[in-house]
């Protein structure tokens, strides 16, 4: 009893760790299911067919490969915008900071739905038809705020005196930035660019508002599949994301630790 | 070399006299070149914030402030997608619009705080075991909880379509022990079903929306000092007054920072209302969905999608005011 009681807050905690992980666990287990209708919401009998022939239903592949057309694309933009300004806020004193900061929020605190629709109705005043420049453009604005996140953290806690010591050493600005400013700030570039790239692969509302009959991405051929059925390769998907992802973030971590125990 | 050496021995000899001339003509120079060199560097300095500005800013005018302009434009226009439309001064669109959505504007409110509320009481207990009770396990719990935005975020709400499924074992089991009964009472569930009712909406806004409410809430508790803890303990503080003193207090930036970033994507979500919700019962984002991408009604879609932007920052701006956490970025 008193043993319930000082865990109660652990038992709560992997509770909701439950909840939280339990549809993923639904997602894999259900891209070996033979559903007996045009929805894979049932289980029906076991089947490795989803994975041995995952492109067998018409256009998901072409979707998921434009998902990470646009992704790569926008990751590359955002990050390269993004850094700037999060240097630019992270070492420099100006006058228009205040307006540049409510810049770099104001797209973060408002649904995304506003965002999807203002844009769109840019694009529509504009004579821009809707396709992939349209979802691209949208794309890396939404990706650059988060971008500006992630690496000013990283800038502001770095060590200053690092780069003092090049100058010392009579290195030149740009020896400076290229072998001191830009390796230590890379953990958070590439922290900005990772997010970066899985919000823009999976963002549904604002492509769903600016997509044209046809940019289906990965996302949008989801959405139009729980309207005419699911078949268990978009689960395949699913769970082929969800395995590389972990597979990267373990990478990461192990390739951390090496670096750590060689500093 | 000798050359050099040779050309610069009488060196020290020759600028001597310059240097002390009575017209000052080499120190007025050098001092006059070195003003202008610190008045450049000073410049650049000062031009440099704006040049790694510009392209990023820029763009966020052009696509992000530009494109609010012209939504706030079409709110007040008429036409039609055929013969275009152009700007009319008409405000009935507000009105009409709100006469139109207003229960879909006040259910996205109220199932929005209901996944709020739901995230919060959730999400602390486990970011709590993370940062003080979890020692090695912790990276591993770490991942785990963001592990769920590795699978696209669609795929997994329809997953919440076989949790949640009439016959499946939740909703069995729910049935069994007559919770439905109770919910069914209070409105939020129909019959013996949970697919389909309000319940079910706030189940899938509150699962998607959770690890924006576990990390900030993680991020705050972990900067508190263990030692603060055993100093309440010290001074006879029981372990709920101990929570109540000192650790609720201090996590007070994640509690805000997560509220804020599962309320805002919450309240204009219409993924979770049009999968697992009733079509009656739908939210304010299906109501701008459908009046945009549908009807092509864009002054509807964009005075109701303006409407709740000012709901939205209102709320935003009230909260951190009152909450007093003003450096959230």
């Amino acid at each position: 009893m008193r043993w319930l009681r000082r865990n109660l807050v652990v038992i709560a905690g992997l509770a909701t760790l439950v909840y939280s992980i339990a549809p993923n666990i639904v997602v894999i287990v259900f891209s070996f299911n033979d559903p007996a209708g045009k929805y894979n919401f049932e289980w029906d009998h076991f089947s490795t067919k989803a994975w041995t022939d995952p492109c067998g239903v018409a256009g998901m592949c072409d979707s998921v490969q434009l998902s990470f057309k646009i992704a790569i694309l926008a990751t590359v933009f955002a990050t390269v915008l993004g850094t700037l300004v999060a240097f630019a806020l992270a070492r420099y004193r100006f006058r228009a900071r205040g307006f540049v900061n409510s810049m770099i929020f104001l797209p973060m605190a408002m649904p995304e739905i506003v965002m999807a629709a203002s844009i769109g109705m840019l694009f529509l005043s504009i004579g821009m038809e809707a396709g992939f420049t349209t979802i691209l453009l949208a794309h890396i604005t939404f990706c650059i705020s988060f971008v500006v996140t992630a690496v000013k953290a990283r800038v502001l806690g770095m060590d200053a005196t690092l780069e003092e010591a090049a100058k010392d050493l009579y290195a030149t600005p740009v020896q400076v930035f290229l072998r001191v400013t830009l390796p230590l700030a890379a953990p958070g570039i590439a922290a900005g660019a990772m997010l970066a790239f899985a919000l823009s692969f999976d963002d549904f509302i604002i492509t769903n508002f600016n997509a044209g009959p046809d940019t289906v991405t990965f996302p949008m051929y989801v959405w139009g599949a729980s309207q005419r059925g699911t078949p268990p390769q978009i689960n395949v998907i699913g769970s082929a994301m969800l395995i590389i992802s972990v597979l990267v973030v373990l990478g990461s971590q192990l390739l951390g630790r090496r670096n750590r125990v060689k500093a | 070399m000798s050359a050099t050496l040779a050309k610069a021995a009488p060196g020290p000899a020759a600028p001597e006299p310059e240097r002390a001339g009575p017209d000052g003509s080499f120190a007025a120079r050098a001092w006059a070149a070195t003003v202008a060199a610190v008045r450049s560097v000073v410049r650049e300095l000062r031009r440099m914030p704006y040049l790694l500005l510009l392209p990023g800013i820029g763009w966020l005018i052009f696509f992000f402030l530009i494109p609010l302009y012209y939504q706030a434009k079409m709110s007040v226009s008429s036409g039609s997608l055929e013969d275009n439309f152009t700007l009319t001064w008409s405000w009935g669109t507000f009105s009409h619009a709100w006469n139109l959505y207003d229960e879909h504007f006040l259910r996205s409110l109220y199932y929005a705080g209901a996944a709020t509320v739901l995230c919060l009481i959730l999400a602390y207990p486990l970011a709590y075991t993370i940062a003080f009770r979890a020692g090695r396990w912790r990276n591993l719990l770490l991942v785990l909880v963001i592990a769920p935005f590795f699978t696209s975020f669609l795929v997994r709400t329809l997953a919440w379509k076989t949790i949640l499924s009439d016959h499946g074992t939740v909703v069995g089991f729910l049935n069994a022990v007559h919770i439905t009964d109770v919910t069914a009472n209070l409105g939020l569930t129909e019959g013996d079903r949970v697919l389909a009712t309000p319940l079910a909406v706030v189940t899938g806004l509150t699962y998607n929306f959770l690890p924006f409410m576990i990390l900030p809430l993680y991020a705050s508790l972990e900067r508190i000092d263990p030692r603060l803890h055993e100093a309440a303990q010290d001074l006879y503080a029981s372990p709920a007054a101990t929570f109540r003193r000192v650790t609720l207090p201090l996590s007070m930036p994640g509690v805000v920072g997560g509220t804020l970033l599962t309320f805002i994507p919450a309240s204009g979500d219409y993924i979770n209302a049009q999968l697992l919700g009733n079509p009656r019962e739908t939210m304010v984002g299906n109501a701008i969905q459908a009046r945009y991408l549908k009807v092509h009604d864009y002054p509807t879609a964009a005075a109701l999608s303006f409407v709740l932007m000012a709901v939205i920052l209102a709320i935003v701006t009230f909260y951190i005011r009152k909450a007093g956490t003003e450096d959230l970025v």
